[in-house]
Order: C-alpha cells, then sequence, then structure tokens
C-alpha cells in the first residue's frame, strides 16, 4: 500500500470538511469583519444532534440512509436557530461597538454553547451505532472507503452550490454588495440586516452538515470538539485569504493534506522524536507562517489584514 | 491637597494594610485554613490578572492564550528547582529567570503577529496556549523533560537560607503556617504588581497604550511606535504571568499540564472584563471576586442534593456557564466592567454620533 498515496485521501476527505466549517467563519468575517468563535461550537451542537437523532432511529429499526437523512435536517434546522438567534441577541447590539467587544461576546457564546452540551448529553464520548459497512475501494495503491468518498463527493457539491448562489442568486449579489460596504449597499435597498441573518443561516447548515461528517468519520461526538474542528477550520479560513469563499476551500483542503502528510512522515523525518500525537500543532504553525509570510492569505485580495 | 486630607489619606491606607496582614488570622478562625490557602491563591490571580490587563485592557490587544506564560514561569521554577534534573537554583535567581523567560515567549509570539489586526491575535494566542500544553504533554519522550502528562512534584518551596516558606514558625508568640507565609510573599507581590501597574498606567508608555487601543492610526500619526509598544505590553503582561507562575509552583510543590488549560486562560479574561478592563482597582476585584466565586459554587453541589434529590449540575460546569454568561452579558450591558476605568478626558462630542 502507497503510504504517500494514502495520506494524501485521507488529507483530501479531512480537508474538505475543515473547508466546509472554513466556509462559515470566512462569509461571517467577509460581511462582518467578526470571527465567528462560536462557529465550530455551532458544528459541535450540530454533530451531537445529528449523533442523538441517528441513535433514536437506528434503535426504532429505520434504515441507515433515511436516518442519516433525517438526522442531518435536525441538525441543520437546530444549528441555523441558533446561528440565527446568536447573531440576532450576541453580535447584532454590537455592532457599532468597540471591536474587543463582539469578540469577547464571542468566546462567551462559546463557553455557553460548550457547557450547555455538557449539561444536555454529557461529558463522555458518544458512539455512533454501526450503521453500516463502508466497501473499501483500491485507488492508486492506496484504500478509500466509500463513506470517504461520500464525504468529499458531498462538501464539493456543497461547495459549489454555494458558490453558484453568490455568483448568481438575488440573496448571493446583496451578500456581495453587503460585503464591499454595508452603507450603500443599504442605500441601494439592501436589508444589510436579513442579509446578515442568511449568512449565519447558510454558515450554520453548512456547519452541521460538517458535524455530521465529523461524526460519520470518526464515530464519536463530544461537547469539546468544535474547539480543535473551529481552530483548524479558522486556519483554513485564513490560508485561503480570510473573508474569501473561493479561499476557504482551497486552505481547507490544503490544510487537511498538509496535516495529514506531516502526522504521518515526521515520526520518520525526525527519528521518532516527534510522534502523530505533534498533530495538532501543525495547524498552528501553519497558521503563524501565513500571518507572517502572507497575511491576506493564498487568494486575500486585500492587501493585509492591515489595522 | 490639604494637610487633613494628606493624614486622612495615610490613615486609610495604614488601616487597609492592617486589614491585609490580619486577614489570614481572621479567616483562618472563621472558615478554616481552607480559605486562606483560597486567599492565597486570589493573589496569584490578581497578579495574573494585571498582568493580563497589561495587554487586554491598556494596550487593547485580545491574548486568549495568557495561560501559557503562566505556565512557563511555573514550569521553568519547576525544573530549575526540583529532582527532575537534580538542580536547585534559588528562587531569587528562578523568580527573574521566569519573568525573563515568558517574557522572550511573548515576543517570540507576538513580533508576526501584533502587526496583524487584532483578532488574528486573538486565535494565535488561543492556539499557542494549546499548543504549549501539547508540547508540556508530549515532552516526556524521547527525553523526559517535563515528565508528561504525570507532572513534576516535589518542587522546592521557596527558601531564604535556612528559612522555608514550607515550614511552621513562631515570630513574637505568633504561629505562622506554611499557607500563612505564602500568603505574605504573594501579598507583597500583589501589592508590587499593583503599584508598577498603577505607574504604568499614568506613565508615558501607559498613555501611549491606551492612545493605541483608542486609535491605532491617529497614535501612529502622533508619533507613537505602535509595533514596538504593543510588543512591550506584550512581554510586560507575559512577564507578570510568569513570575505568578514561579510562585505557584513552589507554593504548590507540583506541577502539571492539567493546570494549564484553556478554560484558565478565560477565567483570567473574565477577572479582567468583568472587574473593568483597564482600571487596576476594578481588575483586582474582579480577581478577587472570581477565585472566591467557585470556591463558593462548591456549595451548591449538597445544596441541590438537599432541595431537588439530585445533583442536576456539576458546579465545575456551572461555573463554566456563569463565565460564558457574564462575558455575554458584561459586553452587552456595561462593558466598561464592574468598576469602568475613569477617563480623563471628555468624549469628542463626534463620539455620540456615532452612537457608542
Amino acid at each position: 500500500m502507497d503510504i504517500f498515496a494514502q495520506q494524501l485521501i485521507n488529507g483530501l476527505v479531512l480537508g474538505s470538511i475543515y473547508a466546509l466549517v472554513a466556509l462559515g467563519y470566512t462569509m461571517v468575517y467577509g460581511i462582518l469583519g467578526l470571527i465567528n468563535f462560536a462557529h465550530g461550537d455551532i458544528t459541535m451542537v450540530g454533530a451531537l444532534v445529528a449523533l442523538t437523532v441517528v441513535q433514536a432511529l437506528a434503535a426504532a429499526g429505520v434504515p441507515a440512509p433515511l436516518a442519516l437523512v433525517l438526522a442531518g435536517g435536525c441538525a441543520i434546522l437546530v444549528c441555523c436557530l441558533l446561528g440565527v438567534s446568536i447573531e440576532r441577541v450576541a453580535y447584532r447590539p454590537l455592532r457599532r461597538a468597540p471591536r474587543l467587544a463582539p469578540l469577547i461576546t464571542a468566546i462567551g457564546i462559546s463557553i455557553l454553547l460548550q457547557y450547555t452540551a455538557a449539561l444536555v448529553w454529557g461529558k463522555q464520548y458518544i458512539a455512533l451505532p454501526k450503521l453500516f459497512e463502508p466497501a473499501a475501494i483500491n485507488i492508486a495503491g492506496a484504500q478509500v472507503t466509500t463513506l470517504q468518498l461520500a464525504i468529499f463527493g458531498l462538501a464539493c457539491a456543497i461547495m459549489a452550490v454555494l458558490l453558484w448562489f453568490i455568483q448568481t442568486s438575488r440573496m448571493g449579489r446583496a451578500m456581495r454588495a453587503t460585503e464591499q460596504n454595508p452603507e450603500v449597499a443599504g442605500l441601494m435597498g439592501v436589508n444589510t440586516d436579513i442579509v446578515i441573518a442568511w449568512t449565519f443561516v447558510i454558515g450554520s447548515a453548512i456547519g452541521a452538515v460538517a458535524g455530521l461528517m465529523v461524526v460519520l468519520y470518526y464515530g464519536i461526538g463530544h461537547y469539546f470538539m468544535g474547539f480543535m474542528l473551529g481552530l483548524k477550520a479558522f486556519t483554513a479560513a485564513v490560508l485561503g485569504g480570510l473573508g474569501n469563499v473561493g479561499g476557504a476551500v482551497l486552505g481547507g483542503l490544503l490544510l487537511g493534506v498538509i496535516e495529514s502528510l506531516a502526522s504521518g512522515y515526521i515520526g520518520d523525518l525526525t527519528g521518532g522524536v516527534f510522534g502523530s500525537n505533534y498533530r495538532d500543532v501543525f495547524a498552528f504553525l501553519v497558521l503563524v507562517l501565513v500571518l507572517v509570510l502572507r497575511p491576506s492569505g493564498l487568494l486575500g485580495r486585500h492587501g493585509g489584514e492591515r489595522a | 491637597m490639604t494637610l487633613a486630607d494628606t493624614r486622612l489619606r495615610w490613615a486609610l491606607w495604614i488601616g487597609i494594610a492592617i486589614l491585609l496582614l490580619a486577614l489570614p488570622f481572621a479567616t483562618e478562625a472563621l472558615l478554616g485554613r481552607s480559605w486562606v490557602r483560597i486567599l492565597a491563591v486570589a493573589l496569584l490571580f490578581v497578579m495574573l490578572a494585571l498582568g493580563l490587563n497589561i495587554v487586554v485592557g491598556f494596550a487593547g490587544l485580545l491574548d486568549l492564550g495568557y495561560i501559557a506564560f503562566f505556565a512557563v514561569g511555573a514550569y521553568s521554577y519547576a525544573l530549575l528547582a526540583s529532582p527532575q534534573f537534580g538542580i536547585h537554583w534559588p528562587v531569587l535567581l528562578l523568580l527573574p529567570l521566569g519573568a525573563a523567560l515568558a517574557a522572550l515567549f511573548g515576543i517570540l509570539l507576538g513580533a508576526p503577529t501584533l502587526r496583524l489586526r487584532g483578532d488574528y491575535l486573538a486565535i494565535v494566542t488561543l492556539g499557542f496556549g494549546e499548543i504549549i500544553r501539547v508540547f508540556l504533554n508530549n515532552l516526556n519522550r524521547p527525553v523526559n523533560i517535563t515528565n508528561g502528562p504525570q507532572g513534576i512534584t516535589l518542587i522546592d518551596p521557596i527558601r531564604f537560607g535556612d528559612f522555608s516558606l514550607a515550614r511552621t514558625h513562631e515570630i513574637a508568640g505568633i504561629t505562622f503556617s506554611a499557607v500563612h507565609n505564602y500568603y505574605y510573599v504573594f501579598l507583597l507581590f500583589a501589592v508590587l504588581t499593583i503599584v508598577i501597574s498603577l505607574r504604568l498606567e499614568r506613565s508615558r508608555i501607559g498613555r501611549a497604550w491606551v492612545a493605541i487601543r483608542e486609535d491605532e492610526l491617529a497614535a501612529s500619526a502622533m508619533g507613537i511606535n505602535t509595533r514596538n509598544l504593543k510588543l512591550l505590553a506584550f512581554a510586560m503582561g507575559a512577564s507578570f504571568g510568569g513570575v505568578a507562575g514561579g510562585l505557584f509552583a513552589a507554593f504548590q510543590g507540583f506541577v502539571s499540564p492539567e493546570s494549564f488549560h484553556l478554560i484558565d486562560s478565560i477565567m483570567v479574561l473574565c477577572m479582567v472584563v468583568l472587574g473593568g478592563m483597564g482600571n487596576v482597582a476594578g481588575v483586582v476585584l474582579g480577581a478577587v471576586l472570581l477565585t472566591a466565586l467557585p470556591e463558593a459554587l462548591r456549595y451548591i453541589g449538597p445544596l441541590q442534593q438537599r432541595w431537588l434529590g439530585d445533583v442536576l449540575i456539576d458546579p465545575a460546569d456551572l461555573r463554566m456557564l456563569l463565565f460564558g454568561l457574564a462575558l455575554v452579558l458584561m459586553m452587552l450591558l456595561r462593558p466598561e466592567g464592574l468598576w469602568p476605568a475613569r477617563r480623563r478626558v471628555q468624549p469628542a462630542p463626534r463620539e455620540a454620533a456615532h452612537g457608542h
């Protein structure tokens, strides 16, 4: 089995999940200039809701595909409501406040979501019931499961639909206008409040799907899972250029591959001094390197997000 | 200021000093020795919160991994004054060393990120805090440096010659146990930190920090070297954390990565935000309140048992929920904190139109 090809494929699958979460960060940042710290935790809530629904339906004997679709639907619904209410309650009143204020609120919301989840679901790892046995396909000497293919395919489809939506639909045009200049967009008859609410709805819905994917991929969920996922997705968004939707996709895939290859090879490269237990460090290193070398990200248009 | 005013002020200060010196004995008599320990910890958190206040409150830079500097200080003390390497350096050397190391880490972390917008700094510091913990957890192989998740034990107590703070001493007929000794040492450091903070606030540097916080562009137009001053704020805040970390390691006699979670960074941030960003007195108040709160919340468990027949909410979780709620509500309702910093300048009329 070819280890390089295997790590590459694993990285792409993981990266497609990062990309989906990164979209939520980048869309909100593009329009509000706010890092929505709570986004990783919204994904976590989506994941745990989906897990609970799947558990209940699997126990009731519902066939797996239907159970997954229903679980995804419930997760999307809950996350959308959550995203919109967070925006309404915690961010909208602070739109004209000093920069530090919404950032601190966002951290507060993130903690609230985590520990509310700990109350609802407990602090132990929750396991996904065995729904199906994914078949393995051999591509270029590497094993690819049907699950991996499904995750990657669905992620790509969602990203394509989103890009199409932003580029062609009326709401997408309003979003781009609001991103460029909220005040002028408002003068042109765009209801920026509704546009911002929709941004949160779309970001949260995509986050919910990503949460379901994480649960399917790793088979477990946990109240703290949103933290690292969020940190990595944010790194992906910065890597691609914060505020740039295409950049988030590129950054996510790239970060997944980097992380996968790095943690696969670090043991051999350093003679066993560093092992794969350092895998979480790579995302952070990438983040710092990007900020030092190219602060606007790979596809960023602005000349660096300087103060 | 008239002579009577001066005298009154002196009397007030002496009163406060006597109160603080007598506090551990009063507390022990009323609430038991465990609360003296909590007092000592509260003083450590006063130091930490004031350190973070320099970064967040004065300079307006959001640091979400502040506890990492505390960890740097604690581990540098632990490694150089324990049987781990058989090194036992004196505390008077280790505390400045801890401060310097923490400041160095602060500069290393700040240099690439401080020229960017504040939001990036928040995330990078958040990541940094977690990374330090990953390293502390894993640097036990192949060479055992940090002893991994087990942590480092048998750390030397603070000692001056033969006078060890870990032992009970009898001075002038009063018995001072170990917690009391540490309380007084921490009190000394906390007062020192408060004085430094107050002096900094009114200094040229402090005013430059506030200028950067309020409007960075305007500040640099006025000739302030914003990058260097932000780095200075970062390094100085970190060094406070480093000293507090060293004291913490000596006090506990044990450090492990478990003491340096993101949660702890958030707690210190809560102290600063709740008390009032940028106001030294407010931050001290916030630190004391939030150290006492979790201890008081311990009683919630038994109360739930008695009233509801079952422990529904783990007090530790309840504490976190309250922290989260406090951060949100404070920002929405009272962004200046419980005890806001007094602004010495009239707000420009333009600001009112902006809806601040």
